[in-house]
């Protein structure tokens, strides 16, 4: 398994403008000047055009007077990323850029409106497989339904960078009536989980430690403010939404224990794993509870709406294998307790940093 | 996954856990040998499971929380020498030398690499012949065929660039010295599965006759290991001490041959330190004469090593099971997984660690 394998076929890339003369990301390209004019008329604007952006303003100019109309309230939210390889099964860093800060935003119950764009790249990057970024980049947003519109590119030098970085920052507006948060959390809530968990981990892991699996193990990167509308619209009292990314499920379960002080109590047989992740985590030694996810969220609910909830999120493309995970109890404040398979208990600690794979 | 699951049926624990309170009528603590063995007990609850007669200690096999403290200083001395790439297991990263570890040294612009075999070290140095790849081959007799194997490639190929840092340690000798040590409690040991299907059980029934103790080699999923502590309690019970394998399934007496024959051609014993426990005599392996120049401690000279163990730390007690790893009074204060004193609190398979990472806080309590 070799990275190359996931970035799109090149062959036929044809720049717009006259880029061919540098196929490589070069210095001056970030010098503000002609060349970096080149690159986004070459690259950026083609892929992310639309109005607001198209003017090229050193700001541009929102009119959100509709949206905040009868109550409505602005979000705000930013995100770097950074990962290896670009491109990977399922996904690459283009669609975490719009899908990671679409999901941070629609965690706070709004419905993501547009975002901004700025990449740090690395001298020598292959504009070719920059186009390609932008271009998934431009068709995760196009499936959010937000626009891009306002930008920034530097370069640095070779060797200071990964290829390439983005940063996204993103607005969006939490609809009137909904208040994610406003009744505290308590013992008795029920905590549900949209789907499968580990899967974003495993496939950068095996890409990029180069381990082949039977099966390959995809990326779920997916945009959830419309899973989070559906939610919404059958509860708008949910208490909390998380999205379990970096540090995986027990990191978001640790931190909603930590702010609501109450336990959370996870059934051990209910925590939904792709068979072939927990197989590639069994052999790694990972627990598949640590690892990424990058479509999925947690949501913590009153016990009485977490049927119909559950039946929302079922129904929605982004949310069929939801499943109850657990159970807020009054016992155990801050702690996160699993009931094993076989019949014991063991804390779910909060991760220190990365996991380690263990030695045998 | 199914070959996994069906050895983590809720129903048929139960049925293991009531037949071992049935037979049990006097306390007997039992050693589970392998760190991997301690960490499955630990994630599943299997001790909170058991009538409060059998106690389970845990025991030295963790090959990470063992590599004694002058071989980390070494490695790291070895990891920032600008020409070499230091390839090692994940989790010997993070523990503790005597002043910093492995992920400092990377820190400071080290090429430290992790990988998941040494043979991927192997072909990093094929590859890279204008690089020193050196490879830190730690582990039991589980892990010794792999690095065997990559040193006798190594030198098939004629990879002058490629060296092994070995600190490689063995059950046998660790049983024998566990038994004779003065306070010694155990009564009767689960031997290491997987040390097991490389070595086979025959070097076990001297063990087991030597010190009239029971030793039944077990596996690592709930059902294996409760089936592991029955055949031990029942053999307690009934005043026997045989070598007995519930880990038939992977395990036979004569072992994997052709694993032991590359073994015993690249390795030879050697006295051995453990971190936390001393020097056992012919408890590990070192590079036979005929590989010897693929040994990194003879391609770089470290000198000046003068090691310092933390005083608070007392991995040494829990390595020998005479301390539970939360009556060590700077369990969780002084020392956590984060600010580790010593590398039992650091691999998954150490002791402490998995006492930590469990919420086993206090003594006794379940989920604290």
């Amino acid at each position: 398994m070799t990275n190359r394998r996931f970035i799109p076929d090149l062959s036929n890339f044809a720049c717009p403008a006259p880029l061919r003369d540098y196929p490589h990301v070069i210095l001056g390209h970030g010098g503000g000047g002609a060349l970096t004019h080149e690159l986004i008329e070459g690259v950026f604007l083609p892929a992310f055009s639309n109005p607001l952006l198209d003017r090229l303003g050193d700001s541009t100019v929102l009119d959100l007077a509709g949206e905040l109309a009868g109550g409505g309230r602005l979000a705000i939210s930013t995100d770097s990323y950074v990962v290896r390889p670009l491109f990977f099964p399922g996904g690459s860093i283009g669609d975490l850029a719009v899908n990671g800060t679409v999901n941070d935003l629609a965690m706070g119950g709004a419905m993501p409106l547009c975002l901004t764009a700025g990449f740090i790249i690395e001298e020598g990057f292959p504009i070719a497989e920059l186009a390609a970024v932008v271009d998934a980049m431009a068709m995760a947003a196009g499936a959010a339904g937000v626009r891009i519109v306002t930008g920034d590119t530097k370069v640095v030098e070779r060797g200071h960078g990964d290829g390439v970085y983005i940063n996204t920052a993103g607005i969006g507006v939490v609809p009137p009536g909904v208040a994610i948060g406003a009744a505290p959390i308590r013992a008795g809530d029920v905590v549900l989980v949209s789907g499968m968990i580990g899967d974003h981990g495993m496939a950068i892991m095996s890409v990029r430690e180069g381990l082949a699996f039977e099966s390959q193990i995809e990326s779920d990167t997916a945009p959830l403010h419309g899973l989070v509308a559906a939610m919404l619209e059958t509860c708008p009292e949910i208490r909390m939404l998380r999205d379990p990314t970096r540090g995986g499920v027990a990191t978001s379960l640790n931190e909603i224990a930590g702010v609501a002080a109450c336990g959370i109590e996870v059934d051990e047989a209910a925590v939904p794993v792709h068979a072939h992740v927990a197989s590639a985590c069994e052999i790694l030694g990972l627990d598949p509870l640590l690892v990424a996810n990058e479509g999925k969220l947690l949501a913590i609910v009153p016990a009485e709406a977490a049927g119909r909830v559950l039946a929302a999120m079922k129904a929605h493309e982004h949310g069929r294998q939801s499943v109850v995970l657990g159970r807020v109890v009054a016992e155990h404040p801050r702690m996160v307790v699993m009931r094993t398979a076989v019949g014991g208990t063991r804390v779910v600690p909060m991760p220190i940093g990365e996991q380690l794979p263990r030695i045998c | 996954m199914k070959h996994l699951t069906e050895y983590r049926d809720a129903d048929k624990a139960r049925r293991l856990v009531a037949e071992i309170g049935r037979v049990v009528t006097r306390p007997w603590a039992i050693m589970e040998v392998c760190g991997g063995q301690t960490h499955s007990i630990i994630r599943n609850g299997i001790d909170q499971l058991l009538p409060p007669e059998v106690e389970l200690i845990h025991g030295p096999g963790c090959p990470v929380c063992v590599t004694p403290l002058e071989v980390i200083d070494r490695a790291l001395a070895i990891a920032a020498d600008p020409r070499v790439v230091f390839c090692s297991f994940g989790d010997m990263l993070r523990v503790p030398g005597s002043r910093e570890n492995l992920f400092a040294v990377k820190g400071r612009g080290g090429d430290v690499r992790v990988v998941y075999s040494p043979l991927d070290a192997v072909k990093f140095a094929r590859q890279h012949p204008d690089r020193e790849v050196v490879f830190f081959a730690i582990g039991f007799e589980t892990t010794a065929p792999a690095n065997a194997m990559a040193v006798k490639l190594a030198k098939q190929e004629g990879l002058r660039n490629f060296s092994m840092l070995v600190s490689h340690v063995l059950v046998p000798p660790a049983i024998h010295a566990i038994m004779r040590s003065p306070g010694n409690r155990v009564n009767a040991f689960l031997a290491a599965g997987h040390v097991c299907s490389v070595m086979g059980t025959w070097q076990y029934p001297p063990l087991a006759e030597q010190f009239r103790v029971p030793i039944v080699i077990t596996g690592f999923e709930p059902l294996d290991l409760l089936d592991g502590i029955r055949r031990t309690v029942l053999q307690l019970e009934q005043g026997r001490h045989l070598v007995e394998n519930a880990y038939a399934r992977v395990v036979s007496e004569q072992g994997n041959e052709a694993a032991q024959t590359v073994i015993n051609e690249v390795f030879t014993p050697h006295d051995r330190a453990w971190r936390g426990i001393g020097t056992i005599p012919g408890s590990g392996w070192s590079l036979s004469d005929a590989y010897r120049d693929f040994d990194a401690e003879e391609r770089f000279v470290v000198t000046g090593i003068t090691t310092t163990e933390s005083p608070l730390c007392k991995s040494g007690e829990v390595l020998k099971g005479t301390l539970k790893p939360n009556q060590c009074p700077a369990f969780g204060k002084e020392c956590t997984p984060r600010r580790p004193l010593g590398a039992t609190m650091v691999s998954g398979e150490g002791a402490c660690a998995a006492y930590y990472h469990a919420g086993r806080f206090l003594e006794g309590s379940g989920t604290a």
